[in-house]
């Protein structure tokens, strides 16, 4: 840089004019400036040193900076922390039964929020978010509802846990082959009729019920035993399909049958499956009856006593 | 420089840049030492800083054992005497940002700057330092004389004890600031005890430090280069503001008081200003206020005070530098406030705040509902036939204590019935419990895709605290 200097006021520029009389002067900037400029210099070989910075391909390595940091540590120690604070609840949720977790206030409401992700993961393919039921034109619903009241195989919080663990296979025979067309028309026409509370209207039907293997699973008053999982045909829910046409085809080909246009009711066995661990069948159990179908016990004091009562003794 | 008349030719550029030459600007370099001269603006700015004692004593205060005015950022409310006001009421915050932005606009319009000279704790803790300065070093010329001199024992005893004071005062500020967010005896407890959390003994070190820094180093610089709100004010301000102001018909040109001169009126070829620059020496900015308005310039009054004292003395009249309007010194009509629109629109604002403000606290309530119908699925079909709907309600208990609630709800559907409120339901004080609520009704009478309810809740004991939210209960399309 040659020695300029400004006209007027004799300062040393740096020799760049513009318009004539325009000038750069040649000032340090301020120390406060450089100072930062410096400390930035000493920052970044500090970071480059301290985290892993440097590609050493020949090694098919790299440099792994001496504070030994790496994203997959961090997110160790991350989770970490989310655990500690859901360890308190699930360390209680291990030894307690369903029907105790139903009666700490508390815990059913961390079951309520960390149920959800259990249920959309391995409920909700067949029987949809919050269990609202899957339908399709052609086969009608393709997994029971959840959250009205009427329950195939018992709606009380041991019911539901057993039903998660074990699975469930539905079970009707065909009918095409012991009843006739005209047989099957009556008898769907009876059922209908008595979802709507006009039973008897229908006497043919009701001749056909009576007499036919019908009462043998769902009894002679057609409610249906949980005990088996035949369904009560005297309430509003159909399992199925409601329709004229759907209940002739239930009756017909059957549930499970083998008949290939039977209805499928599969419900998986989810601890042979192996993917879901004791606590979260049991926490499923819980958010499925807060649905709000689920049935309390009756009477109460039937809450299996010797894992229930200290739980309820020390609230 | 040495052409003098090309400089003229070239006009008002050029006049600029001479203007330069003779301005100057306050980078700091020099400390200045203000004079102290007892008057009426000066005792005035005495009173309206000791306001700042209220910071110091005001979270000592208590009501019904707690702390009368709590910030209380941990637990997410704000305690004032009897009212509590948690986050879901504060828009009011917004109201009061607005109130006090306003108010420092009226304020400033009519009188400019009186925030800064009176009020501001950076001129306010700016004078105190000050004070304590000059009690400990002496008046100006020795305060000069001492920063000047070589390091000795005195220098050394002096500054350290000035010093000393000033962190006890800067520690004794952020102490007090942090008493407003923290049950004040518990945070002495913790501090004399070691046991604040990183978060108090941060806030502690950054006011001390600020305090420290902001009033014993920086001091006028701070208004000068460092505050958005000496800009901002400075705009605010127009020749209808009344301000400190130098009469410069009557004052210029200064010149000298000549004894023989007497009192002949065709023997004063100058001003009233006798060019004592005791207004220089006493502002605590060091402006010259006979330069007009300017950025510098707090309008504390102390150069009235001292110009006063000076005209007491040669027996000129006062208020050669006055309380004036622009308007005023140059002559011309002064309006009245009425005629100020600006100033009546600004305080149209204040009024509107203040009513939203008060409505808002007479509206809080014990109790607020929320209400949300599940989505999915709107509604459920049971096997009796009736339709139910799921209700998740959050309530926040704004009370001291915990309460139990009963629910009811009001239109609807014929023959509804609550289900999940059989007993009277907890509710926490002081922040949000939420609950599952069903509402059950028989099929046939739902006649409507949705049917507006509105559900109620009510103190089990004072029904007359409650809370009412319109939700709405679907069912199924008609056929």
């Amino acid at each position: 840089m040659s020695e300029k200097h400004d006209e007027v006021s004799g300062a040393t520029t740096t020799g760049h004019v513009w318009d004539e009389d325009l000038a750069d002067f040649t000032n340090q900037p301020p120390r406060w400036w450089m100072l930062g400029l410096a400390a930035s210099a000493i920052w970044v070989v500090v970071y480059w040193l301290y985290y892993p910075s440097v590609p050493l391909p020949a090694a098919n390595s790299y440099f792994k900076g001496v504070g030994n940091w790496s994203a997959i540590r961090e997110m160790e120690a991350d989770t970490g922390e989310v655990d500690a604070v859901r360890g308190k609840y699930e360390n209680k949720l291990k030894d307690l039964t369903p029907a105790a977790i139903l009666a700490d206030n508390d815990l059913t409401e961390y079951v309520k929020r960390s149920g959800k992700v259990l249920f959309g993961d391995n409920c909700a393919g067949c029987h949809g978010t919050n269990g609202v039921g899957v339908k399709s034109k052609k086969d009608g619903l393709f997994a029971p509802v959840l959250n009205d009241d009427d329950w195939l195989y018992g709606g009380k919080i041991s019911d539901i846990h057993t039903t998660i663990t074990g699975g469930r296979q539905g079970m009707m025979v065909a009918h095409h082959d012991t009843l006739s067309e005209q047989q099957i028309d009556d008898v769907a026409k009876y059922v209908i009729a008595l979802s709507e509370g006009r039973g008897d209207s229908e006497a043919a039907g009701k001749a056909v019920f009576m007499s036919s293997d019908c009462v043998g699973c769902h009894g002679a008053d057609a409610k249906g035993m949980q005990a088996m999982g035949s369904a009560n045909l005297t309430d509003k829910i159909w399992r199925f399909d409601g329709s004229l046409e759907g209940v002739k085809r239930t009756i017909a080909y059957g549930v499970n049958s083998g008949d290939p246009k039977a209805r499928i009711a599969i419900m998986p066995n989810f601890k042979e499956a192996g993917k879901l661990s004791e606590s979260d069948i049991k926490k499923l159990a819980v958010y499925v009856y807060k649905f709000g179908g689920g049935q309390a016990e009756t009477p109460p004091a039937a809450v299996p006593a010797e894992t229930a009562a200290p739980a309820k003794a020390a609230k | 420089m040495s052409n003098n008349t090309d400089q003229k030719d070239a006009g008002n550029v050029t006049e600029i840049y001479q203007e330069f030459e003779t301005w100057s600007v306050n980078l700091g370099e020099k400390t200045i030492h203000a004079k102290r001269i007892p008057g009426f603006f000066r005792n005035l700015k005495y009173i309206t800083g000791s306001l700042w004692i209220i910071f110091f004593i005001g979270p000592f205060l208590r009501w019904n054992g707690k702390q009368a005015i709590l910030f209380d950022i941990g637990n997410r409310q704000f305690h004032f005497f009897n009212i509590t006001v948690l986050p879901q009421d504060i828009w009011m915050l917004s109201l009061l940002l607005l109130l006090l932005a306003m108010t420092l606009f009226a304020v400033t319009s009519v009188a400019s700057r009186v925030f800064c000279g009176y009020f501001c704790f950076q001129t306010v803790w700016t004078d105190l330092f000050t004070w304590i300065e000059e009690k400990i070093e002496g008046k100006p010329p020795q305060r000069v004389k001492l920063d000047k001199a070589p390091w000795s024992f005195t220098k050394v005893r002096l500054k350290l004890f000035k010093h000393s004071l000033w962190l006890m005062i800067a520690v004794l500020t952020g102490i007090s600031f942090s008493s407003w967010f923290v049950d004040s005896f518990d945070y002495w407890h913790n501090l004399l005890n070691f046991r604040l959390p990183m978060v108090g003994w941060v806030t502690l070190a950054m006011f001390t430090a600020g305090t420290y820094v902001l009033a014993g180093f920086l001091r006028e610089q701070t208004c000068f280069w460092l505050c958005p709100y000496a800009r901002i004010q400075g705009v605010m301000t127009d020749s209808q503001s009344i301000m400190p102001t130098y009469d410069v018909k009557r004052g210029d040109p200064p010149g000298k008081i000549r004894r023989d001169a007497g009192q002949a009126p065709d023997a004063q070829k100058s001003g009233d200003c006798i060019d004592c620059y005791q207004c220089v020496q006493v502002c605590p900015t060091g402006v010259d206020i006979r330069e007009g308005q300017q950025l510098g310039c707090i309008t504390c009054g102390l150069c009235l005070d001292a110009c006063d004292s000076i005209m007491d003395k040669v027996g000129r009249p006062r208020g050669l530098i006055r309380y004036a309007s622009l308007d005023e010194i140059e002559g011309k009509p002064v309006k009245k406030l009425h005629q100020h629109p600006r100033t009546l629109v600004y305080i149209n604002i204040i009024v509107l705040a203040l009513c939203g403000i008060i409505y808002g606290l007479t509206h809080l309530g014990a109790l607020t509902l929320r209400v949300i119908p599940e989505r999915q699925p709107l509604f459920i079909t049971e096997s009796d036939g009736s339709i139910e709907n799921k209700y998740e309600f959050k309530v926040v208990n704004k009370t001291d204590k915990d309460m139990f609630v009963n629910v009811l709800a009001e239109d609807g559907v014929a023959g509804q019935i609550i289900l999940g409120a059989e007993q009277p339901l907890l509710t926490h004080h002081g922040r949000g419990t939420s609950f599952t609520i069903f509402v059950k009704a028989p099929g046939a009478n739902v006649k409507h895709e949705v049917t507006p309810i509105e559900f109620r809740i009510q103190s089990a004991e004072d029904p007359s605290v409650s809370a009412e939210y319109r939700s709405k209960f679907n069912g199924p399309k008609p056929d």
